[in-house]
């Protein structure tokens, strides 16, 4: 009899999820700067290609006729990639380490999947930006900073690699980081750091070797480890949107009545006065609970159900704020666009709007302002429509107020997403601007 | 939103209960697919935690292909009797009797994707826009890039090249007459988050799950569990071993593998050491060929 082969490794890093954080990352670059070798090396070296995988790579890796083990093929997922050597969607991806699980989006990187990179950054807490060494800061690394940055990610991480084709040179590193530096805007939320790494050899990504000992920073995967809460990105306002009433209807909770959500920002413990909107009046929290259980306090990301001590009419898309500082509420807003959809947005017309828990009407009134995508510059556009891929100011009128903070401030109070009337696709990705 | 102060399992318990709470606030008519697997009962615990006090907004449906393991029937109906929620079956013998699908016949023959026609049919019949699934995009490359909200067409199809955007956690459930969603609130989960998150709660499961000596037979390298369902080849000699199971699905085509892991900690410990993926190891379904869960998802597999 055959047993099944089972690969034992010596693991060290047990990944015990009990005391490790959520660090969601997004990349970007294209087929030629590695992008794929890099996530290959962070999933291989930290010991997630599991052998079944490694099979499938070495069957695809004879029926394309390739010579080498691409590790490209561990990532890109549908048939018509893998026949077009392409990546055509976002992926997610998921590795670990001693201290923290990785939820990492990869995105495609040519200019015709912009709304794949927005859609990754939208989520992510950081974003490594993948620049070959041997071609400097190209366009479309500029694009891919640009728009992590629109996008609010708290952490820019530019990784220089292929160093290993550059004769490990600091010379080289430095004029493509002053490059970088010289480019970025003065001013930002988002802060930025720099590694030089060769994904081939396994350079600065899980270990570092010796190849750089003029590089004094951390490998990448301890650097990420190591990331902090950006301070600039910290909006500590309370903002409960309800996505839900609780009403049990039973005779054993006759009266309950509990507001469930999800924290988008701030904190707020038993006691605490709220004020909660459209109806501007303002109670005290009597209890929260989690899965039924009391607790005594709730931080982001966490999802309780809140019970109040008057009986305010609340429901689904109401927003319950800190009565120190309750979100802004108006049906005009102006907002950065981005659209999703082949079918170009048209002024004037009539689409849904998705705003935390709320769907209004909404009709997009201008569009003067449209992203270069080339020279990263918002240009006057006399055009009435925007494109795929498009990225525009516009200002924006709602059928009913909605209850929001900036983008800049709340990235959840602060989104929305446009959707058409008919087919009920999503067609385009909005951050409120002042 | 880098989330500081929770813990990785609370942080995906967190956003799952999210997930949730959206579907069934965004679509008229959810169901929970319910296969008394661990990612199922997973569902079921984080959907008790998302609306508790109240019962479930939403009844569970089993996909039953007939082949199952005696003990997850067993488990199954135990649970919905101690939770008091509803469950529809829906059966793949019947789906073959009034001649919706063909039955396989021979050693390798197996219900397994016959299982999409009949899951197709239960959502028109009762006319479900939701079907809730415990799928993780960590399985299976093919299902790294589906959405957490994945929309079906009137044909139940799954198109991946046109699937629509998904930002921040704006779902968007809208759809149109005989289309309906697959949403996968344990997207973000890889095994080990599930193992542990069971561990933490102290979550029931099958006694499938931990070792224990049972009757085997290898074929292909997979050890297969003897049943009426299976025809064996010849050669293939039935043995006893000290086995466990690590998914749970319909019993033509889920391997056990050798351990000696009786307890979820020393599961834990053996998954931690272990370099073979999940379906890899036990799921003869997904080696028939390269794009195989790909394929299966497009006609309508969970």
């Amino acid at each position: 009899m055959t047993i099944m082969n089972q690969v034992k490794t010596d693991n060290s890093s047990s990944t015990l999820a009990s005391n490790s954080t959520v660090l969601r990352i997004v990349t970007a670059g294209s087929v030629d700067n590695g992008k794929s070798t890099l996530i290959g090396r962070l999933l291989y070296d930290s010991k997630k290609i599991l052998q079944d995988q490694l099979e499938n790579i070495e069957a695809a890796k004879e029926r394309y006729g390739n010579e080498t083990i691409n590790l490209a093929f561990l990532t890109d997922g549908l048939r018509a990639e893998r026949e077009q050597g392409i990546t055509i969607d976002v992926a997610y991806r998921y590795f670990t380490s001693d201290k923290r699980k990785y939820i990492l989006a990869d995105c495609p990187g040519h200019i015709q999947y912009t709304k794949n990179m927005v859609t990754g950054a939208s989520t992510a807490d950081a974003a490594i930006i993948l620049i070959d060494a041997k071609a400097g800061f190209i366009e479309q690394s500029r694009r891919h900073t640009y728009l992590s940055m629109l996008l609010g990610v708290s952490h820019v991480i530019f990784a220089i690699n292929k160093m290993d084709l550059m004769d490990y040179s600091k010379d080289t590193y430095e004029a493509i980081r002053s490059e970088i530096v010289d480019w970025l805007p003065k001013e930002s939320n988002s802060d930025y750091h720099f590694i030089p790494i060769s994904a081939l050899e396994g350079d600065n990504i899980v270990k570092k070797l010796d190849n750089m000992p003029w590089y004094e920073g951390e490998a990448l995967i301890d650097f990420l480890d190591n990331l902090q809460v950006n301070p600039k990105n910290v909006f500590d306002h309370f903002r409960f949107p309800v996505q839900w009433v609780v009403r049990p209807q039973s005779n054993e909770f006759h009266d309950f009545r509990g507001y469930a959500g999800t924290v988008a920002s701030g904190h707020v413990s038993v006691g605490d006065e709220v004020t909660v909107l459209p109806s501007g009046l303002s109670t005290k929290v009597k209890s929260i609970q989690i899965g039924g259980k009391d607790v005594e306090k709730v931080s982001p990301g966490l999802s309780p159900t809140i019970l109040l001590e008057d009986d305010l009419d609340i429901s689904r898309g109401s927003l319950i704020c800190a009565k120190a500082k309750p979100a802004l509420s108006d049906n005009r807003i102006n907002a950065v666009v981005t659209w999703l959809n082949a079918k170009p947005a048209q002024t004037g017309k009539r689409y849904w709007l998705k705003h935390s828990t709320r769907w209004v009407k909404v009709i997009i009134e201008d569009l003067n302002n449209e992203l270069n995508l080339h020279s990263l510059n918002f240009e006057e556009s006399s055009s009435s429509s925007l494109e795929l891929n498009g990225i525009a100011k516009v200002s924006l009128n709602c059928s009913e107020e909605i209850y929001y903070d900036l983008y800049e401030d709340n990235r959840t109070t602060g989104s929305f997403i446009i959707v058409d009337e008919n087919n009920f696709e999503t067609v385009g990705a909005g951050m409120i601007t002042a | 939103m880098l989330c500081e102060e929770i813990d990785t399992l609370t942080y995906l318990e967190a956003e799952s209960i999210n997930i949730l709470r959206e579907l069934v606030a965004e679509c008229e008519k959810p169901v929970l697919l319910f296969s008394a697997g661990k990612d199922s009962i997973v569902v079921l615990h984080l959907a008790l935690k998302a609306f508790a006090p109240a019962k479930l907004p939403f009844p569970l449906m089993h996909v039953d292909t007939g082949h199952n393991f005696p003990e997850t029937i067993e488990f199954r109906d135990r649970k919905l009797a101690e939770i008091d929620e509803k469950l529809i079956i829906a059966s793949v013998q019947k789906s073959i009797d009034d001649g919706r699908v063909d039955e396989q016949s021979g050693p390798y023959a197996s219900r397994n994707r016959l299982q999409s026609v009949t899951l197709l049919d239960a959502i028109k019949e009762h006319g479900f826009d939701v079907a809730i699934g415990g799928a993780r995009r960590d399985e299976e490359r093919a299902r790294a890039k589906e959405r957490i909200f994945s929309h079906r067409d009137a044909f139940g199809q799954w198109d991946p090249k046109n699937q629509r955007p998904e930002l921040w956690s704006l779902y968007n459930g809208r759809h149109r007459q005989g289309e309906h969603f697959r949403v996968f609130p344990l997207s973000n989960w890889t095994e080990m988050d599930i193992w542990q998150y069971i561990l933490r709660e102290n979550i029931e499961i099958p006694e499938l799950y931990f070792a224990k000596k049972r009757k085997v037979f290898d074929r292909n390298g997979m050890l297969l569990t003897p049943s009426s369902f299976i025809e064996n080849l010849p050669g293939e000699e039935i043995f006893e071993a000290s086995v466990r199971y690590r998914t749970i699905g319909d019993a033509t085509c889920t391997a056990a593998i050798p351990s000696e892991a009786d307890t979820l900690e020393k599961v834990i410990e053996e998954i931690i050491a272990t370099r073979t993926s999940e379906r890899g190891q036990s799921r003869a379904d997904d080696k028939t060929s390269e794009a195989a869960m790909e394929d299966r998802k497009r006609e309508g597999y969970f």
